[in-house]
């Protein structure tokens, strides 16, 4: 009897293990999607910010790279949103400022954030931007308009074969969630000055 | 050590009235409320079926708001899936595999009471949503983000927390599984030679530890992403919608196999009984049943063909899916094997067995062709994909469940059933269910999407045939419930061994067992 419970009691613990570890092996499905689809290029997502630092000096002068912009809303948010130029020539190692335009047409101030995505996906990986819009949230008072720059260049080791490539944002409107953040944020404060 | 148990045992014996089932622990009565529940939810879930069977009848738009039909596609596959089939087999399985393996009750009497009083809760939780303001979940079974998180009511937070109980119920109810089954077996009951139905409730618990706690995952995701501002599915914040389809057919496939596996087992334990036939192949069952488990676990993104996969992530899933019609095969193949020159007879229970391979093998067909990534591209969500997992779950799961149910009904009770009209049910339900999902095939490959209340009136002539095996397969389900309550209430005593050629230690106690059977462990050859 004795023996039993405790054969009993190793099953029963055992199994909750593996439960526990399951719920953490869901959460973890997160990380790791996201690093297979950066080692594979699955969803054209363009990685962390390249730092200043790792701009390259060498440029490949005998290279020419298209690279086409692309803009959209996502559900028909009240703004106006384009590219300063549609398409440009580049170098691979060349750095470059290419500037987007953003208008607020609504009556109210709203956070915009912007999500960028390269195609062709696998390709993703040697597109660095230094500096970006996207980085951050965008507010934009009612009417208010604004030009926004993004500087990248395109790394020297990208194959061959790779003539053009297409940046894609999509400015998803974040007031809501910016909203509750920052009157967390005030909370805080308040909290802490008490 | 018996005799503890015995004057434990005889204590929880004074329990009568509501307390004996309130407090249960004794694992016949916990067995039967949960068979019991589940043909209550069973019924509910038809009955949303009925809705949108009414609704599809003709083309346009006559009964019910198109929100609300999606309100009911969605409520019948949650029902069904977690309140009618799996409790469904949660509750034979408690009433059986003590009996199959010479135990005396399932392992942990009291936390069996739990698993299963949760579920009312559960239920209750997530059908009180329909008189709520916004309405019941109407994101489909599959509670895809971002419908389920961005664009769903306020009540999907009860529908999450729903779901967070029916996650520990069914944890609860396979560590009991488990421990009773790996603890409990009566001296000489080895491993392989465990009962089909006792291996496969094994390793289907084992499947339900594994992906349950990452449905619970999943809905924690959504419950976070809704209320607490965090991004795991919202592309605004650097998520990935994509992400919540890879996370949740993590559980969903092997959860189709928790479903189906002790189906198998069902029929298993069956076909030989009515063959007179020793199983054909026992071993080679066991590993298929574990072969088709491990396999569950890695080919979960044949449900995602259509999200743009890479064509290398689309060979894999293709050919990892193919390669569970092997396993699945050998199955098939050792149950016509079984019969083959058997000394067939052809009661209730194994007209619904036999249906089952026959009708099981073309939901099977029909998943193999929707295994062909290129093909898929072409049936992904339409009447196709309905038909086939109706195809293994309705003439699958369900009608195994039916088998059995005829199948122990004397065990159970003490009485046999009435065979005539157990037949009567068998060939409407038959029938009724092939007219319901059979014309599914064909609006599918013609292009009618799921999942909308209107159609092309192209669809028109097999819609309507699909609605009056609908009814008619729906309404004939009641015959079911009047032969079951008949034989509770009397008929012709059943023997102990009942069936001419059933094999197994249930056999050898009395009809119904004693409340308190094999206190003293049987011996095992």
């Amino acid at each position: 009897m004795i023996h039993q419970q405790k054969s009993q009691r190793k099953i029963v613990v055992q199994s909750l293990l593996v439960v526990v570890l399951m719920f953490g092996f869901g959460f973890a499905l997160v990380p790791m999607y996201n690093v297979f689809c950066d080692v594979f290029g699955i969803n054209g997502k363009t990685g962390i910010e390249a730092t200043a630092m790792a701009e390259p000096t060498v440029v490949d002068e005998e290279r020419w790279i298209n690279v086409e912009f692309v803009t959209t809303l996502n559900q028909s948010m009240p703004w106006h949103f384009k590219p300063t130029v549609k398409k440009i020539r580049v170098h691979p190692g060349q750095t470059t400022t290419v500037d987007f335009l953003a208008e607020n047409l609504s009556e109210s101030e709203m956070v915009g954030q912007a999500i960028p995505s390269v195609s062709p996906g696998w390709a993703a990986n040697y597109f660095k931007k230094t500096e970006c819009f996207c980085f951050n949230h965008q507010p934009l008072a009612a009417g208010e308009s604004k030009e926004m720059g993004v500087r990248f260049f395109i790394d020297p080791d990208i194959p061959s074969k790779v003539t053009t490539l297409t940046l894609s944002y999509t400015f998803f409107d974040v007031t809501e969630k910016a909203k509750a953040k920052s009157n967390k944020k005030d909370e805080l404060v308040k909290v802490a000055t008490n | 050590m018996s005799t503890a148990i015995t004057h434990e045992e005889e204590h929880h014996e004074d329990l009568t009235g509501w307390r004996r089932w309130v407090f249960a622990t004794n694992h016949k009565d916990i067995g039967t409320m949960y068979l019991w529940f589940s043909f209550a939810m069973f019924l509910l879930g038809g009955a949303f079926a009925l809705v949108i069977r009414a609704e599809l009848f003709v083309p346009g738009l006559q009964l019910v708001e198109p929100d609300f039909f999606n309100q009911m596609t969605t409520m019948h596959g949650l029902i069904m899936v977690f309140g009618a089939v799996m409790p469904a087999t949660v509750g034979m399985a408690n009433w059986m595999v003590p009996l199959m393996i010479g135990a005396p009750d399932m392992a942990l009497p009291r936390m069996n009471n739990w698993s299963f009083w949760i579920l009312p809760f559960a239920f209750s939780l997530l059908v009180s949503t329909f008189f709520m303001e916004g309405g019941a979940p109407a994101f489909g079974w599959t509670f895809y983000a971002p419908l389920s998180t961005t664009f769903a009511p306020s009540t999907t937070d009860f529908f999450i927390f729903g779901v967070h109980l029916m996650g520990f119920s069914s944890i609860m109810g396979s560590i009991n599984i488990i421990a009773t089954i790996l603890n409990l077996r009566a001296p000489g009951m080895t491993l392989m030679k465990l009962p089909l139905f006792v291996w496969t409730w094994l390793i289907t618990a084992f499947l339900l530890i594994a992906v349950m706690p990452v449905l619970a995952g999943a809905v924690t995701m959504m419950l976070m992403d809704r209320n607490f501002g965090t991004s795991f599915f919202d592309a605004a914040g650097g998520g990935d919608p994509v992400l919540f389809q890879h996370v949740f057919w993590f559980f969903g496939h092997p959860e189709v196999y928790i479903m189906i596996l002790p189906a198998f087992g069902i029929v298993s334990q069956i076909i030989p009984t009515f063959a007179r036939k020793p199983l054909f192949g026992y071993a080679s069952m066991v590993y298929a049943v574990a072969a088709i488990a491990f396999l569950s676990f890695i080919v979960w993104a044949h449900h995602m063909f259509a999200v743009g996969m890479p064509v290398a992530g689309e060979l894999y899933f293709m050919y990892a899916t193919t390669l569970i019609a092997i396993p699945t095969g050998v199955k098939v193949f050792n149950w016509v094997a079984t019969m083959w020159r058997g000394a067939m007879t052809f009661e209730t229970p194994m007209l619904f067995a036999i249906a089952f391979v026959v009708l099981f093998t073309i939901g099977g067909l029909s998943g193999l062709m929707l295994g062909v990534a290129p093909a898929d591209k072409q049936y992904h969500d339409t009447y196709f994909v309905v038909a086939h997992f109706h195809y293994v779950l309705v003439t699958g799961a369900v009608f195994a469940l039916m088998a059995g149910t005829y199948y122990w009904l004397p065990k159970w009770t003490g009485y046999m059933y009435d065979e005539r009209l157990g037949k009567i049910h068998f060939w409407i339900s038959t029938i009724s269910v092939n007219v319901l999902f059979f014309p599914m095939h064909f609006s599918g490959l013609a292009g009618m999407p799921r999942r909308i209340p209107d159609y092309a009136v192209q669809f028109a002539d097999w819609n309507f045939l699909s609605s009056v095996g609908g009814f008619v397969f729906g309404f004939s389900q009641l015959l079911f419930f009047y032969i079951v309550i008949k034989a509770i209430r009397g008929g012709e005593p059943a023997t102990n061994r009942v069936w001419e050629g059933a094999e197994g230690l249930e056999w050898t106690l009395s009809s119904p067992p004693p409340h308190h059977s094999f206190t003293v462990p049987p011996e095992v050859r």
